[in-house]
């Protein structure tokens, strides 16, 4: 009855220093097993319906995140409401520039989050770089690093841009898309070196769980 | 030319002393005698606060231009301190001892220009960059567009205006033809 699935090899986490080498995950990210039929598509309605951002602005964009939060644009009315901790979170809204320290920590969070998650890219820089086409610690785009589930053009966007982007984002989850977490438990190996090319430091687990 | 200009003139061979704005002055000294013109100034002349140094890289003179801006709260005037220091070899003496804000100061021009100062605290740790191997990043023969290039991957596709030849053929058609 079982299939039988292939176990990937655990994950070596050189950057960690031996002794704490066993405080953390060492299993590869595994794809999202949808339910079956009409039951995956209550649960994928559920959660393009509270849709919960982790509050962390990584760029200029993220300024754009209060407007959205308070009463003018209000973005609660879409059961769109930050969150403090990745644990909690479902979408990462990426806040336009990330400078190679602050994708480190990007990484990080975004690895944490519970699946099914997704990403909003903000702002011309996570598409091509934006203005910070030929800076020496600027990466250029972000999808190289985590996958990206709506990208929003601007710089910066307005707020209306953000609510447009998670409406885009909604549709794409209520029709069964979403397929970032997936796409990075498939291509982790691709990803990671991606990753570890820019970051030189690499001094924390290769998946941060 | 004023008491402080020949004062500092007469004991540490400053030169160049120009009026910036009438509570304003800039004057040149030797980097090796630096921190004993920084000990006058706080000490004997009333500068008591450092606002804040930086460093500039005078590439066609082979020289790193330190910038040192002090202030005279009491008498309302402020004197930045100018000394080169050879560009290949940059070394200076540390002032952290003087004004402890100091090695903030020093450590991020270590890490950005490569400018050392023996003896300041934590001058040799990382500043605000991460794992950075390249070359001191504020350096002028940096190669920041060359740098991205090669570290950093590319989206294709993307397109470069000329902000005034564009808006010209946007704005004027009939003129750009």
């Amino acid at each position: 009855m079982s299939e039988k699935k292939t176990i990937p090899a655990p994950l070596a986490n050189e950057g960690l220093p031996p002794e704490e080498r066993g405080l953390f995950c060492d299993a590869a990210p595994r794809e999202y097993e949808p339910a079956r039929g009409a039951w995956e598509r209550f649960l994928n309605w559920a959660r393009s319906e509270s849709l919960w951002l982790l509050g962390f602005g990584t760029g200029c964009g993220a300024i754009e995140l209060r407007p959205l939060m308070t009463s003018r644009f209000d973005m609660y009315r879409y059961g769109i409401q930050p969150r403090p901790t990745p644990r909690q979170s479902s979408v990462f809204v990426i806040g336009g520039y990330a400078s190679v320290k602050t994708l480190k920590r990007i990484v990080r969070s975004y690895e944490q989050m519970m699946g099914p998650k997704f990403v909003l890219a903000l702002g011309s820089c996570t598409i091509n770089g934006g203005m910070y086409w030929d800076s020496y610690n600027t990466i250029k785009r972000i999808d190289q690093y985590i996958p990206v589930d709506v990208y929003i053009a601007g710089c910066m966007p307005r707020p209306e841009a953000l609510l447009a982007g998670f409406q885009e984002l909604k549709r794409i989850i209520k029709s069964g898309g979403g397929e970032g977490q997936n796409e990075y438990a498939r291509n982790f190996d691709w990803y990671k070196a991606n990753q570890k090319k820019v970051i030189k430091d690499w001094n924390m687990p290769d998946y941060n769980w | 030319m004023n008491e402080l200009a020949k004062e500092l003139a007469g004991r540490y061979g400053a030169r160049g002393w120009h009026d910036i704005r009438k509570d304003l002055a800039s004057v040149e000294v030797d980097a090796i005698r630096i921190r004993d013109v920084m000990a006058y100034l706080r000490d004997e002349a009333g500068y008591g606060h450092l606002s804040f140094m930086t460093a500039i890289d005078n590439i066609e003179r082979g020289a790193f231009t330190l910038s040192y801006a002090l202030r005279d709260h009491d008498a309302r005037r402020g004197l930045i301190v100018h000394a080169d220091v050879d560009r290949a070899e940059p070394t200076v003496d540390s002032i952290h001892l003087l004004w402890g804000q100091a090695w903030t100061y020093q450590r991020e021009m270590r890490e950005w220009f490569g400018i050392d100062f023996p003896g300041s605290p934590r001058v040799d740790e990382e500043f605000v960059l991460e794992g950075w191997e390249g070359p001191p990043m504020m350096r002028r023969d940096f190669d920041s567009l060359a740098y991205s290039d090669a570290t950093y991957a590319e989206r294709p596709g993307r397109v470069t205006h000329d902000p005034a030849s564009h808006m010209r053929e946007k704005l004027y058609p009939e003129a750009a033809q």
